[in-house]
């Protein structure tokens, strides 16, 4: 099956700091990938490059089999990626339902406003908004940003949808709602990665999972495997832990 | 359109006519005046307003355009080619200029915009052989029946400048550029994320921008049939359209037109009188103006002033 | 040989440029406010000491600090009234209340003073410095000695002082500077004042120089801008390495195309810096 996403020898520098280094991974249609590893491994930046924010120094990005590194963002959001920001980022004096709508305008390529305003009003209601339809974006609280975050995200008709911690700042009904949430959207056919602090909801969600730590990928599989690596618990833990707890396994 | 913007422009519209038939020469220079300025407010009003992007580049097209014009005119073209020629130009000049400063943001941005008037300033100065430099450019004069005719001649024609200002921004308002400049002004970042090409529409209303001053400028060039560098480059032409915009509502459909006309009658009725230092108490008010009222009018209503008057006026508008 | 003579005469009011935009440089990177009034109080400074000059004979570049000091004592309400409430506000706005009040000072000033231009005429006059054939003005030696001093005193108070430590506190995170006890209001204040200070300074050196008027304060202002824009915003060595910078491309630019287009071609290469290297040749990255 032809892979969705393909990255190949993906390099970021900036700075001296070689941010990634040498990723090299495939999506497939359908997917539900976590993306894990500690603070500062370089989740976000990924996704930054991959979503054209930041330019590769080295490396591809194939999409759908087309190379996308070097498009600006707005280009490949138009081609069907999307994603959402950690840092929740509405446009302020708008209403929830113009947000989403011109999401819709946009990369989500409908044909007049008036669809726009329609599709904005079903993705509201998909993502539980729709009661706060006319309020303006920065009326909501916090788990009503990342709601309209992804409302907004769907509206772009993504065939590839990153969520870059969707749960920080939620409490346990609120991420559980979340997870419903993302399960409900894989369903309509669209690949996930899970940019993740929280194990827990990775193991729940995902069907594979992706370690990055210092800019590099570690491991790469089954959620149950990839926790046992003894790589990714050095990453996460020390090395001191990883030699208390697996001595005698290859380091 | 709502039902209080178009009972503005019947009201307007009729002030209009009722002033191109009625009244006499000096009233008749003083509406040209503000459909001059009703005009440059919507043409900032564009970038500044709806991209909110701090343009101070007025000037500089308005200058382009009178001399595109000027000089078109004085090698035998008839104005009604040479205006829009002129127009056109200064458009295309803005798609350039667009193109080189407007990834700059905030005072980058302003700045640049600011520098380019002076620039083309001296370049003018200096090309004496096309533009007569420093001594300046006479156009024809158009024979449009003596002293009354002209009048009424070139009152019309800033009228068609303002007007083409409001139509354009009324179409630019409702159509998807509008929504996407909405979007920049309001989160640049977020706007490219949701696909949004924010250099194409940067540029295309800059130069939508440019297009409405250069002509405005054209105009102007025939109307006093002499125009030199210093007068059409002059900085106060791209910051009274600011100020004006300020007073009406930066980003508003018809706040240039409220700005404009607020600002032409505070400095006719007060000023005049006060020839000699007019141009620093134009400096107080616009301090006032920033400290005291920075939403422009409706900003009144703070004040417990003239709250019916802030209900009246069309300040809102819907994007989508 | 005309080479070596050109270059002399941009090294030669290098550190009076220098001074001329340390000012504009400290308040657009503290407050971030662009002070369209930069140039006008610079000619203010310069009437400062003209009068001065006329009235007790004082030496223009001795009076710097002195006029310095006026400004800053006018300034410091100034901000603390008017420019305060508008701090954080976007650029529209303060760029716009800066032209207000710019406006008003140029016009006071034109009222007051006349807009014919007054000169400074030393008796005797300065003369010349020959280095082996080239020659350097007296009065531009002075100007740029005086200057270079002010800028380093600058430096010295940012580096050394609680206020300069302050200053750039506030320049950095101004609410993390604010946490950390400093009062933030009082800081803008002072910088803008002290912003005031250089530029009266300055033109009191420039004074005794060129000849004065209010009409030519956008003149020092755009110069302000191209220092800035050169060298780096927010730093003294950037505005060391703009005001040198700025008095070599003059210089170059007078001979080339002669003394009316030589700002006009620092303002095209402020243009192309802002299009290609918005951060100026030190590379400092600027406030946007």
């Amino acid at each position: 099956m032809k892979p969705l996403l393909r990255l190949d020898g993906v390099t970021h520098r900036f700075g001296g700091v070689v941010a990634l280094d040498r990723i090299a991974f495939a999506l497939g249609e359908g997917e539900i990938v976590g993306l894990i590893g500690p603070n500062g491994a370089g989740k976000t930046t990924l996704v930054n490059v991959i979503t054209g924010v930041h330019r590769l120094s080295a490396g591809h990005v194939y999409f759908n089999d087309e190379r996308i590194d070097g498009l600006k963002p707005d280009r490949i959001a138009r081609r069907g990626i999307a994603r959402t920001f950690q840092i929740v980022q509405p446009f302020p004096r708008m209403t929830v339902a113009e947000n989403v709508a011109a999401a819709a305008l946009f990369a989500g390529h409908a044909g007049s406003i008036p669809e726009a305003n329609r599709a904005a009003l079903e993705h509201l209601e998909f993502c539980g908004l729709l009661s706060q339809a006319a309020k303006p974006a920065s009326s909501l609280t916090l788990a009503g940003r990342k709601r309209l975050e992804l409302a907004k995200s769907l509206a772009l008709k993504p065939k590839l949808l990153f969520l870059d911690e969707v749960n920080a700042g939620l409490n346990h009904s609120e991420m559980d709602h979340a997870l419903e949430l993302i399960r409900a959207i894989a369903a309509r056919g669209v690949t996930i990665v899970l940019i993740e602090h929280l194990m827990k909801v990775v193991m729940k969600a995902s069907t594979r999972v992706v370690v990055l730590h210092h800019g590099q990928l570690i491991a790469d599989g089954h959620p149950a495997q990839v926790i046992a690596d003894p790589h990714v618990i050095e990453a996460y833990l020390g090395r001191s832990y990883a030699a208390e707890h697996f001595a005698g396994e290859p380091a | 359109m709502s039902g209080r913007v178009v009972i503005g422009l019947l009201a307007a519209a009729a002030a209009a006519l009722a002033l191109g038939l009625a009244a006499d020469n000096y009233v008749l220079r003083l509406a040209t005046t503000v459909g001059m300025y009703a005009a440059l407010t919507w043409s900032w009003n564009l970038i500044g307003g709806y991209a909110g992007y701090p343009s101070f580049a007025t000037a500089a097209f308005f200058g382009l355009g009178a001399y595109a014009a000027g000089v078109l005119q004085t090698s035998g073209l008839p104005f009604g080619l040479a205006w829009p020629l002129a127009g056109l130009t200064v458009a295309v000049f803005a798609g350039l200029l667009g193109g080189a400063i407007l990834h700059l943001r905030g005072h980058y941005f302003a700045i640049a915009s600011l520098v380019v008037a002076d620039v083309l300033r001296e370049v003018t100065n200096v090309w004496t052989g096309v533009t007569g430099g420093g001594m300046g450019l006479s156009l024809p004069l158009l024979s449009l029946g003596g002293v009354n005719g002209q009048a009424r001649f070139y009152f019309t024609a800033m009228l068609m400048m303002a007007a083409l200002g409001l139509g354009i921004s009324w179409l630019v308002e409702r159509s998807r550029l509008g929504v996407a400049l909405r979007c920049i002004e309001q989160n640049e970042d977020a706007a490219q994320v949701i696909g949004v090409d924010t250099r194409a529409c940067k540029v295309a209303v800059f130069m939508l921008s440019g297009m409405l001053a250069g002509a405005t400028g054209a105009v102007y060039a025939s109307w006093v049939t002499y125009i030199d560098p210093t007068d059409v480059y002059d900085v106060l032409l791209s910051v009274k359209p600011i100020v004006m915009a300020l007073i009406g509502g930066v980003g508003t459909l018809m706040g240039p037109l409220v700005g404009a006309v607020v600002f032409l009658g505070l400095e006719e009725l007060f000023w005049r009188n006060v020839l000699e230092f007019h141009a620093g108490l134009l400096g107080l008010l616009v301090v006032a103006l920033v400290l005291f009222l920075p939403g422009g009018l409706r900003d009144m209503g703070r004040y417990g002033l003239l709250r019916r008057l802030g209900r009246f006026l069309p300040w809102s508008r819907k994007i989508l | 040989m005309l080479y070596l003579q050109v270059l002399l005469n941009g090294l030669a009011l290098g550190g009076l440029y220098a001074c001329i935009a340390a000012g504009f440089s400290l308040v657009w990177g503290v407050l971030n406010v662009i002070n369209i009034m930069h140039g006008s109080l610079i000619v203010l400074g310069a009437y400062l000491a003209f009068f001065a000059h006329q009235v007790f004979g004082i030496n223009p570049f001795l009076f710097a600090p002195v006029a310095g000091l006026v400004l800053f004592a006018i300034a410091y309400p100034l901000q603390k009234l008017v420019i305060n409430p508008v701090m954080g506000r976007p650029v529209l706005i303060t760029l716009t209340l800066t032209f207000g009040l710019n406006l008003f000072l140029d016009n006071l000033m034109l009222k007051f003073f006349q807009a014919d231009f007054r000169k400074i005429t030393f008796d005797p006059p300065l003369g010349v410095f020959n280095l082996g054939g080239l020659l350097v003005p007296v009065d531009r030696v002075m100007a740029t000695a005086t200057g270079l001093a002010l800028v380093g005193a600058l430096w010295l108070l940012l580096r050394n002082t609680q206020l300069g430590r302050a200053i750039i506190a506030v320049r950095m995170d101004s609410q993390a500077a604010a946490l950390m006890g400093i009062d933030v209001t009082r800081t803008y204040a002072l910088a803008f004042a002290l912003g005031a200070f250089m530029a009266g300074a300055a033109g009191a050196l420039l004074s005794g120089i060129f000849p004065i008027s209010p009409v030519t304060s956008s003149v020092y202002l755009g110069k302000a801008f191209v220092i800035c824009v050169l060298g780096g915003l927010g730093s003294i060595p950037g505005v060391l390495v703009g005001g040198f910078a700025l008095g070599i491309i003059e210089s170059f630019g007078t001979l080339v195309l002669g003394p009316e287009l030589a700002l006009t071609l620092a303002f095209l290469l402020l243009i192309a810096l802002l299009m290609f290297r918005p951060s100026g040749l030190l590379g400092r990255r600027g406030f946007q």
